[in-house]
């Protein structure tokens, strides 16, 4: 028999097998077709094209509202159907509210308050939790509380002139403090009450790099926050502009690094900090170079005319990195626990400088690239074009008249580039990206578009430095925001004057009326300027505002962390994240409780503790999912919390009460969300 | 001579009895083992099964994700909702499996290699367990889920109004407001993938070596004959 019973040299493997080849593969590919994922997913059905087809009623529907085709252009700019975002996000001073409002563009929605100076029980702000310390840090001298406040100018942080989307800044008029918001929670972390100032006007506003978050201050008081009689005006009241030094990473202003410079008593007013070309400068207008004192009851002027006597303010003209320079050597008195450059030191340095202004000015307003400072008449006309480059060729050559306080006058004709006259009430000025400006009209009730010259000339058609449209607004306009319209690059698109009056565009509801935001159009040039929306604002009287690109916005969703405490931003290491950890363990006369927070329980449910006990409550929202907030109402305890999913509060109170009290969810968080409660009890 | 691409042409390889074969023919089962054992280590990473539950306050949905090692995604959320039924924590089902699938994945891995370096019908027997092993993987899964539906704990908010039920292993399935989608993801697809391969590479691994078997069988009973005679 033959050992070779087979020959196969010469043939292929691949001959032999072609056919379970095909086999095998065409089994992998069906393999894949039906066991794949993806393949599951149902296409969706009937879905209408955007863009496509006016509804047959839509005329009829026009005609009966008594629309025009301008009403359907704004109604089709700005309605927003369920689930669309705002491209853009407006952040408003609440004015006396002591709050700040979100606000989307270009629907005008509100998206959320938020608590600054006054505490607000929707957020858990100063009922209890992290909110109470923030407020009182703030408190004047450490003692007097202070539960409300004046917003008046947001300033978000800046990288390079452009708005960063991680903070924004906020001061309190009526008792010269600053506030800093977190925007990855939209929480007020810091209170900082600025020392030797009683009032402040002119912040925020940040360098272009956020180095410092400058604060203007208004009317003058004797320096060091003593007294001194008011026929001792001249010698004795100052002004002081203040530079936060803002340390980013942790979030906080640091006082030790800050400084003031002391002014002469002119009531600085708005403020602007220089950038592009002008970087390192800052400039404030004044509006009482008179030095008025009041007094209408004993004869004087008052006031509103003793301030506005002089044809010419002054434009206060910082060279902050000077004074930074000065701060650093040490060139400084320390007064009231800060850093102060004294007037004399500031003159001596070259840090401050005048120019005239027509008389009463309001705004100070820098363009985008730098180049010049825009400041309005108030009770002139025009608005004042300043030159950066203009003022340091004079700096260069010197030779400057002083003031009654030494400092520097440059004459108005070697610092102003033009002037443009828009009508009447000229205060706040913004940028778009055309090479237009927009200022704000209080007496004409208008949004006054002009071309801007220099630079910015050829980007528009119109010769630069002229008017270009007047848009009515309704009514008496002060601050207008633009969309960027304060950075290094504006975008354009929408300004939103922020009316103080309304008077007759929104049903009554009583003699204290809304406020009255209205969007504006400004995409096309020329005079294409269109009125979009009216927005009443009925909870607050904003100021400024800001308006931010949405996408800058990186907020948390939920905190990253259970047992997140939002004040360090960080795991609060004393936060239970399982309820088998919840506890109440008493040390003496201090109990301290840590209950976890979740659908639809607290762990634990009872507390008992006695009268007198000095209460220390630890509480975690074991959440994960968005928008799965709880409340933590203790009911005559004046305790108020908002957790919102992983955050940690912690809570510190004496049982001064005894009695039978309960605790519950303040916020709608479930089906059983009424069952979500527990007995606090007070033994006698 | 057809056509057709074959390694090196001119390398033969000669069995005991003489016969010669292609060198490919003997690298093709190898390289299917090998590849095979590499798809069943990959799908360690890789989800195997998942649950995506729909409802209206939840518009991106839930989703949990099951490897063989760990679960992922919403568990937190899923968990937190199902104790108003009493159901209990995904996590308790599968704590066993999930600890030992590590090791038994590789070992199974280990089996298919070994399988390259045993020339006989009984490479078969190692590969056995890789081709149930997604078998296997299903059948406890549709358990752990029976007894995840019928271990409702009666004192929860809703579970005296739940009746015991089995949640569906693949396909769709409605819990109160929630309406759930079961389905298999691409490592139980890569395990699949697996058994497919294996199966091809034991047939060209019988291709290979059943002719040596044969001839080996052939010279040992020529060399009986030849010693007897």
């Amino acid at each position: 028999m033959s050992v070779a019973t087979e020959k196969r040299t010469g043939e292929h493997w691949s001959d032999r097998y072609a056919g379970l080849l095909a086999v095998g593969f065409t089994t992998l590919v069906i393999f894949a077709l039906v066991v794949w994922p993806g393949i599951w997913r149902s296409a969706g059905s009937s879905v209408q094209k955007p863009g496509v087809g006016l509804p047959a009623d839509a005329a009829t529907l026009a005609g009966e509202r008594g629309l025009t085709s301008d009403d359907i252009y704004a109604a089709l700019k700005t309605y927003m159907p369920t689930g669309q975002l705002d491209p853009y996000i407006m952040i408003a001073s609440g004015g006396q509210s002591g709050q700040m409002l979100v606000i989307g563009i270009p629907s005008m929605r509100i998206l959320r308050l938020i608590a600054v100076f006054t505490p607000e029980p929707w957020q858990g702000y100063g009922f209890g939790g992290e909110g109470d310390k923030v407020l009182k840090a703030g408190f004047v001298n450490d003692k007097q509380p202070l539960t409300w406040g004046d917003t008046h100018h947001p300033g978000l942080s800046e990288t390079k002139g452009e708005y960063d989307g991680q903070f924004v800044f906020i001061n309190d008029k009526a008792n010269a403090r600053i506030a800093v918001i977190d925007l990855r929670d939209f929480e007020t972390k810091q209170i900082i009450k600025t020392p030797n100032a009683i009032n402040d006007h002119g912040g925020t506003f940040v360098t272009p790099n956020t180095e410092y978050v400058v604060e203007g201050p208004q009317y003058a008081a004797p320096i060091g926050y003593g007294y001194a009689p008011l026929d001792q005006y001249k010698d004795k009241y100052r002004g002081l502009i203040t530079f936060w030094a803002f340390d980013r990473v942790q979030g906080r202003i640091d006082p030790a690094r800050s400084f003031q410079i002391e002014l002469p008593p002119y009531w600085q007013d708005l403020c602007d900090a220089g950038k592009g070309v002008s970087e390192g400068w800052a400039f404030c207008n004044s509006f009482n170079t008179e030095l008025a004192t009041g007094g209408i009851e004993l004869g004087n002027p008052p006031f509103e005319a003793g301030t506005t006597k002089n044809d010419t303010d002054f434009l206060h003209i910082f060279n902050w990195k000077k004074a930074e320079e000065v701060f650093k050597a040490g060139k400084v008195e320390k007064i009231g626990g800060i850093a102060v450059i004294r007037l004399q030191t500031a003159i001596d340095e070259g840090i401050l400088y005048f120019t005239p202004e027509p008389k009463s000015p309001h705004g100070a307003d820098v363009t985008p690239g730098g180049e010049y400072v825009v400041v309005g008449g108030k009770l002139d006309p025009h608005v004042t074009i300043y030159s950066y480059q203009k003022i340091q060729d004079a700096l260069k050559a010197g030779g400057f008249d002083k003031d009654a306080y030494g400092v520097p006058i440059i004459p108005l004709d070697k610092t102003m580039e033009a002037q443009v006259e828009l009508g009447l009430g000229p205060l706040h000025t913004v940028y778009d990206d055309k090479g237009y400006a927009y200022t704000s009209l209080f007496l004409d009730s208008a949004v006054a578009r002009w071309a801007l010259g220099g630079p910015y000339a050829s980007k528009h058609p119109e010769p630069g430095w002229t008017l270009v449209q007047k848009l009515p607004v309704h009514y008496n306009i002060g601050h207008i925001a633009a969309a960027e319209g304060d950075t290094a690059s504006p975008d354009g698109q929408y300004v939103v004057a922020l009316n103080k009056w309304s008077i007759d565009r929104f049903a009554n509801v009583g003699p204290l009326l809304p406020q009255n935001f209205q969007l504006v159009d400004i995409a096309k040039t020329g005079d294409q300027m269109k009125l979009l929306y009216d927005m009443p604002i009925g909870m607050a009287e904003p100021h400024y505002a800001q308006i931010i690109k949405a996408d800058k916005l990186k907020a948390f969703e939920v905190y990253p962390e259970v047992g997140w405490d939002p004040g360090k931003m960080a795991v609060d290491p004393k936060a239970v994240t399982a309820p088998e950890n919840a506890r109440v363990e008493r040390k003496g006369n201090t109990v301290e409780v840590w209950m976890t927070v979740v659908r639809s329980h607290f762990t634990p449910e009872r507390v008992e503790i006695n009268k007198g006990d000095h209460v220390i409550w630890h509480l975690t929202n074991l959440e994960r999912t968005r928008d799965a907030t709880h409340g933590f109402a203790l009911s005559g305890y004046n305790i108020n919390l908002s957790l919102e999913p992983g955050e940690n509060q912690t809570i510190e109170f004496d049982a001064t009460q005894s009695g039978v009290f309960t605790y519950y969810c303040t916020e709608f968080c479930s089906a059983l969300h009424l069952e979500m409660v527990g007995y606090f009890l007070v033994k006698p | 001579m057809k056509t057709g691409w074959t390694l090196d042409r001119d390398v033969q390889v000669v069995l005991p009895d003489g016969s010669t074969h292609s060198l490919t023919d003997y690298l093709v089962p190898s390289a299917l083992l090998m590849l095979a054992a590499l798809l069943l280590i990959s799908s360690i990473f890789l989800p195997y099964w998942s649950l995506t539950l729909k409802a209206p306050q939840y518009p991106k949905g839930l989703k949990v994700s099951v490897y063989v090692n760990h679960l992922d995604g919403d568990v937190r959320e899923v968990d937190a909702l199902n104790h108003y039924l009493g159901m209990p924590p995904l996590d308790e089902g599968g704590r066993l499996e999930r600890s030992m699938s590590m090791v038994a994945i590789v070992a199974l891995g280990l089996l298919l290699v070994a399988g390259v370096f045993v020339h006989n019908q009984w490479a078969a027997i190692l590969a056995l367990p890789v081709v149930a092993f997604p078998l296997i993987f299903l059948a406890d899964l549709g358990l752990i889920l029976y007894r995840y539906g019928h271990s409702i704990d009666p004192k929860s908010a809703l579970g005296g109004a739940i009746q015991p039920f089995t949640p569906p292993l693949f396909g769709e399935g409605k819990i109160g407001q929630f309406g759930s989608v079961a389905r298999p993801e691409l490592g139980l697809g890569l395990a699949f993938a697996a058994v497919i391969v294996v199966l091809m590479g034991l047939w060209y691994h019988r291709a290979a070596y059943k002719p040596l078997v044969d001839a080996r069988k052939r010279v040992r009973n020529l060399a009986a004959v030849q010693q007897v005679a």
